[in-house]
């Protein structure tokens, strides 16, 4: 695949951690339908990837493009257009499950109660909508994660370690998820340490120390 | 559909207000804090009005500063610990736009109620009432430049883990003036002068941090983002 022609480029990335050179001269392309399944040992710098890739984290060398642009320049166009979900679920505690949404994507598109209220419905916390996060559990804070990246309705999904704390189900929602995003011609790049159980065809970049 | 600067400022401007609300016992602290600081003073001292009157300009602004400083910490340090300050800076909108929001919540729930407050404690110090205005303006200007000021070392400090008493050494000084023009305002309101040129600096001291704060904390911000 020619790198250049791909919706989402990262170009001999370098980025060093302290003294760590954690990513060394790392270049691929990722185009519109295709998911990047990024794997590799602990500490080999997936999460660092991650963050580079969403704009969080500037690289030493080497730039990240969307669109064939460099994303600091086109910064709030690519985030319009981007959904992180970090390993935490980024929930606040005090906030019901609706209002954490609300404000979460209201920043990046309008949108009304009652769709993200069928959002949430979809990823299985229908009746948790109105509780404080708090009180939800771990897995059940990752759907609401998951709502939240569905909500966005975003071409870029960076995610990382999306199946944390899911049971099965949510799995396989999960994957359910991914399947469509990219059928309906997103791009994902998903960190995950295991296999992932999609009914398509998966790029994988492996990270090594 | 893109959303709007001012509606992104007006929906985060809610969400901190509502978040405030939820946390009642961290939202009075500061106003008990400052209710205690002022109250001490007299017991401590003497309950000599005319004495009181002479040192009120003085503790009330020293109480309203370091009020002010306990609680604009946590102006990002919960977004940060439980990651919602990335979402917010991975948003879309300028992280300028997320800091003013922001800064204009703190001011609301901690400067603002300081100063509704105000009369009570003045009272107490002996302020005769025909001070109040200028004083309860004075604490105005006051209190948001200190929120503007604070979020500039809020920014700075999100990152460390005891960043706290570093905030303190970055803001304190910064106030400085504040403190000098914001007690003279009072002092001379309390002496019947007038307080115009004291005023006028401390809203050129206003303008100048409501203009450069929120770059400068969005440049902090980004730098501990990463």
């Amino acid at each position: 695949m020619n790198a250049d022609a791909a919706a989402l480029t990262v170009d001999q990335v370098h980025v060093w951690r302290g003294d760590r050179h954690v990513l060394r001269a790392l270049s691929f392309g990722v185009d519109a339908g295709q998911l990047l399944h990024i794997w590799g040992p602990n500490g080999t710098g997936k999460t660092t990837l991650l963050r580079v890739v969403c704009g969080l984290l500037r690289p030493e060398q080497g730039q990240v493009a969307w669109g064939g642009r460099p994303i600091e320049r086109i910064r709030s166009e690519y985030q319009a257009a981007m959904a992180y979900a970090s390993h935490e679920a980024a929930l606040k505690g005090d906030l019901t499950a609706l209002e954490n949404l609300r404000y979460a994507v209201g920043l990046k598109r309008r949108v009304r109660d009652d769709e993200l209220r069928a959002t949430l419905e979809r990823t299985g916390i229908g009746a948790g909508a109105d509780l404080p996060a708090r009180v939800l559990s771990a897995g059940q804070r990752r759907r609401v994660a998951m709502a939240r990246v569905l909500a966005m309705r975003a071409a870029v999904w960076l995610l990382d370690e999306p199946f944390t704390n899911l049971d099965v189900g949510g799995s396989a929602l999960m994957s359910r998820m991914l399947e469509e995003h990219v059928d309906q011609g997103g791009l994902a790049l998903v960190v995950a340490h295991h296999e992932l159980e999609l009914n398509r065809p998966i790029r994988r970049l492996e990270l090594s120390a | 559909m893109n959303v709007g600067a001012f509606r992104a400022m007006r929906l985060i401007l809610h969400r901190e207000l509502s978040l405030s609300f939820r946390r009642p016992d961290q939202l009075l602290q500061p106003l008990v804090f400052f209710l205690i600081v002022t109250t001490l003073f007299p017991l401590a001292l003497s309950p000599e009005m005319s004495l009181l009157r002479d040192m009120a300009p003085g503790v009330l602004w020293v109480a309203a500063l370091l009020s002010s400083l306990l609680s604009i910490d946590a102006l990002f340090k919960g977004d940060a610990d439980d990651g919602t300050l990335e979402q917010l800076a991975l948003s879309g909108q300028s992280l300028s736009v997320i800091v003013i929001a922001k800064t204009i919540a703190h001011w609301l729930v901690s400067g603002a109620a300081l100063v509704v407050m105000s009369p009570l404690v003045a009272t107490a110090l002996g302020i005769p009432v025909d001070a109040f205005a200028t004083m309860m303006f004075s604490l105005a200007l006051g209190t948001l430049t200190l929120s503007w000021l604070g979020a500039i070392g809020a920014g700075l400090t999100v990152g460390l883990r005891r960043g706290s008493v570093l905030l303190s050494l970055i803001v304190l000084p910064l106030a400085m003036p504040l403190l000098i023009f914001g007690a003279s305002a009072t002092d001379r309101a309390i002496g019947g002068e007038s307080p115009a040129g004291a005023l006028y600096f401390l809203a050129s001291l206003c303008v100048f941090t409501s203009s450069l704060a929120p770059l400068a904390a969005s440049a902090a911000l980004r730098i501990t983002l990463e």
